[in-house]
């Protein structure tokens, strides 16, 4: 026991050391972290969302509705294909998950299901889901009836594009409204979290990232108006009744032809109006999209165009002149913050599909502080009382354990912030807990040696004894937090996760501090005082 | 020198003799705690339930039937008001109700709050849990408790025997169990962190087991004649000045908790003083009788022997 070769101590001098170097970037302030020199840490422990004050978002991604458009524009590419091949045919339409055509002549009917196969493509294949060589589309012939359906391999790789896609734009928009270092990351199948430390307001956060966004100019149907049309439950042909955004009981005929889609956008920014002054977003397409755009409203002088952004009405103006320039202006009685708004979503892009959101936690800065404070403060007054406690009832021996402790402590951040996990306010309760039960391993070596004192051993073998036979229960009983920290990691996220983490980080650090450190301490202080008895 | 001592140096308390009274008291415990969660329930919080918490902080000392009454009038469904901490302090918990939680996770209910209460009061704290997301919580949770008590009996096994082993699941489940009925008879909320201080009290309870077991079995390969019941009291004692100090230690870090650490985390930190007396208790009178009832083959600790001596010569 009292034996330690130089190279145990040097290696536990080094991890303590180590230890402690990791630890002090958390006590500078952040220009004097700033003039550290690169070789040494200067990463600070990682703060929990609970603690800097900030939101998380769950977010699902609607991927069903992909599918049904999907299926929509793979009709309108079946009937091309069969007109193309000069197939006559009746019934096309959608039937649940497939596209149904009957083909009338029976001779064509070959001849149809070439023109229809030659619509299919590869998916881009996916080693893991085992998807490379598939096909996008399956074609059934029964009979004169051909049956579309797309293959699950394509809907999963669909999906999954949808996801990927989506958490770009999130990205971007969360990007564009000015934050600081966000979090955005896929979670689960079809699920995108979203951490934005500091924002204090998540509702406008959660209206940006709400809307679909998808913008495009169509034209007004004319031919009757709205009323008439939603009276007569006659809608003509080609056209659909939307509302408003700014009044939603007003109803408008726009076509169901996109003249431009808000894909072709090339930038967008608030703005005002010259003459009015009123907050307006400023747009420009690209060169097709300023093309078309320049071809239709020439085609249409005089008539109104309807702005539509999800499905909804923004305005509906009057086209006095064609647009030649690839740019133009909405305008919609826009607050400047809706302006903002409109114009960050119309930048980042529209997403491929709706999101929903299944979760929303905030935490002002206020209440982080708050916590930060009275997490301090607990873990303070808790690690004194815990000191004095030792000192009182083991003497010397309790204050070689304090020394352990604080080499604990130092050990627990120095990883959390090497290892850049997060610390959370439960993540405190976990340091704290750490610091009542760290003391147990010495708690259990001091009881052994005491109860080998008192059947009579000598001190050294006294000692010896305590430290050996207390080391099994100390890592039985270490296994077992481990356990519960580990399942606990797994189960949990966010505030939780951070309690596993710092449960699990003490458990590690407190066997190699209340073990290893303290007998290296108690092994020196026998060598040099050389005691003949000892009272524990 | 003086000493602080909780425990006299040699104690002689005959602990297995109560162990009847001790494992009646243990089953009426775990009996009514099922009684308690089929007819009384939780108050689970919204990681489980669903729902949104709003924390806000007032300038003037809250009038809360002034905010019950302008809350209630936005028709938000069941709205709870509670001070959270100081006078200042409200927290207003808006159940799930089934049209407005489903697809934005109680934005709207948001919304409708922050309309009502305008900037004159600070939002400390926005927590909105949609049906699908608590759903999942409960189930993980279920499975996360299950997953770490029998992780638990199997590394228990694996270190001594099954017997063991099965001590010490059962004086887990009665832990868990314990808790789990002071939260219902007091109506505590139940939520996440809940499920973390039940997880940690696990932890800790088998800390304190194993430290008994492993003297048990210490004791049985140095007095094989001595009658088990006997044996049992001789380990219980000898452990008992640690079993008391490392739960005085743990204790004392988390009344710190309990007191300091503020509003937030103490039904968390409540939970776990709850867990670790209970866990103390536990070790002596739930795991050390399940050991008596379902009797150790000895010869076992020759084998133990033998194998813990190579351990120790390598």
């Amino acid at each position: 026991m009292l034996h330690f070769e130089r190279w145990k101590i040097a290696l536990i001098a080094l991890v303590t050391l180590t230890g402690i170097l990791f630890t002090i970037p958390n006590f500078l302030n952040k220009e004097t972290l700033a003039s550290v020199p690169a070789f040494l840490p200067s990463k600070q422990v990682n703060l929990g969302l609970d603690l800097r004050g900030g939101s998380y978002l769950l977010l699902r991604v609607e991927t069903e509705g992909i599918n049904k458009d999907r299926l929509q524009s793979q009709m309108n590419d079946v009937r091309r294909a069969l007109r193309d091949a000069k197939v006559l045919y009746t019934g096309l339409g959608v039937q649940g998950d497939s596209i149904v055509v009957r083909i009338t002549k029976q001779e064509d009917i070959e001849a149809a299901e070439k023109a229809i196969e030659a619509l299919s493509t590869l998916i881009a294949g996916n080693v893991l889901t085992g998807s490379i060589g598939e096909r996008d589309i399956a074609v059934a012939v029964d009979g004169t009836q051909i049956t579309v359906t797309n293959t699950p391999a394509a809907i999963l790789a669909r999906a999954q594009s949808a996801i990927q896609q989506s958490m770009e734009i999130v990205r971007r928009r969360v990007d564009e409204m000015g934050t600081t270092e966000p979090v955005i990351q896929q979670q689960g199948l079809d699920r995108i979290l979203v951490q934005v430390p500091g924002l204090d307001d998540p509702q406008r956060l959660i209206k940006i990232l709400g809307q679909t966004a998808k913008l495009n100019f169509r034209l007004v149907d004319t031919s009757t108006t709205a009323q008439q049309a939603l009276q007569t439950r006659v809608v003509p042909a080609g056209s659909e009744v939307l509302y408003m955004t700014e009044s939603p009981d007003t109803p408008i005929l726009v076509k169901r032809r996109i003249m431009v889609g808000g894909d072709s956008l090339k930038d967008a920014q608030p703005g005002f109006d010259s003459r009015t002054g009123e907050p307006v977003v400023n747009f420009s397409f690209d060169n097709t999209g300023g093309r078309q755009f320049g071809d239709v409203t020439r085609e249409n002088v005089g008539r109104p165009f309807a702005i539509v952004l999800d499905d909804k009405v923004i305005s509906a103006p009057v086209i006095r002149e064609a647009i030649l320039g690839g740019s133009g202006q909405i305008s919609g009685n826009f607050t400047v913050q809706q302006a903002n708004d409109l114009s960050i979503l119309l930048r980042a892009g529209a997403l491929p599909a709706p999101l929903t959101i299944l979760e929303q936690r905030t935490v002002g800065a206020s209440l982080g502080a708050d916590s930060i404070r009275s997490g301090i403060i607990a873990s303070i007054i808790g690690s004194v009382a815990v000191v004095i406690f030792m000192v009182a009832s083991y003497g010397m021996f309790g204050v070689f354990a304090n020394i352990a402790l604080i080499v604990n402590v130092f050990l627990i951040l120095g990883a959390l912030s090497l290892l850049q996990a997060t610390l959370t306010l439960p993540g405190i309760a976990g340091i704290i807990l750490t610091i009542g039960t760290a003391v147990d391993a010495n708690v259990l070596i001091y009881e052994r040696i005491r109860e080998e004192l008192r059947s009579g051993k000598t001190v050294i073998a006294a000692l010896d004894a305590g430290y050996n036979r207390a080391l099994a229960p100390i890592i039985d009983a270490n296994v077992t937090h481990f356990i519960s920290a580990a399942v606990l990691f797994e189960l949990g996220s966010g505030p939780v996760r951070g309690f596993a983490v710092t449960l699990a980080i003490g458990v590690l650090t407190s066997v190699f501090t209340a073990v290893t450190v303290n007998r290296l301490i108690v092994s020196t202080w026998v060598r040099r005082a050389r005691p003949k008895s000892l009272v524990l | 020198m003086m000493r602080l001592k909780l425990v006299p140096d040699s104690t002689k308390i005959p602990f297995v003799r109560y162990r009847h009274l001790a494992v009646g008291l243990s089953f009426v415990v775990v009996i009514a705690a099922f009684a308690f969660m089929f007819t009384k329930g939780f108050n689970f919080g919204i990681d489980f339930k669903g729902g949104t918490v709003i924390e806000i902080a007032t300038k003037e000392p809250a009038n809360l039937t002034d905010l019950r009454s302008r809350l209630g009038k936005l028709e938000l469904g069941e709205v709870q008001l509670q001070r959270f901490g100081d006078d200042h302090n409200v927290l207003i918990r808006v159940g799930a109700s089934t049209d407005i939680t489903e697809a934005d996770a109680g934005d709207k209910i948001v919304n409708k709050v922050k309309a009502e209460l305008g900037s004159e009061v600070e939002y400390r704290r926005i927590e909105s849990v949609g049906p699908q997301v608590s759903g999942e919580l409960v189930k993980a949770a279920t499975l996360a408790v299950i997953v770490s008590v029998l992780a638990m009996f199997v590394y228990i096994w694996f270190r001594f025997e099954w017997q063991f082993g099965l001590g010490a699941v059962l004086s887990i489940v009665h832990d868990v169990m314990a808790t789990i009925l002071v939260f219902s008879v007091f109506q505590l909320e139940f939520n996440l962190t809940t499920i973390a201080a039940l997880l940690t009290i696990v932890g800790y309870s088998m800390n304190d087991t194993v430290v008994v077991f492993d003297r048990i079995r210490e004791n049985l390969r140095k007095y094989k004649k001595m009658d088990l019941g006997e044996l049992i009291d001789l380990s219980l004692n000898e452990t008992l000045s640690r079993t008391i100090m490392t739960s005085v230690t743990t204790l004392i870090a988390l009344f710190a908790l309990f007191i300091f650490g503020g509003e937030v985390i103490r039904s968390f930190t409540f939970a776990m003083i709850f867990g670790i007396l209970i866990g103390t208790y536990s070790s002596i009178y739930v795991a050390a009788p399940v050991l008596m009832a379902i009797g150790i083959t000895r010869d076992w600790s020759i084998t133990q022997l033998t194998r813990a001596k190579n351990n120790a010569g390598k």
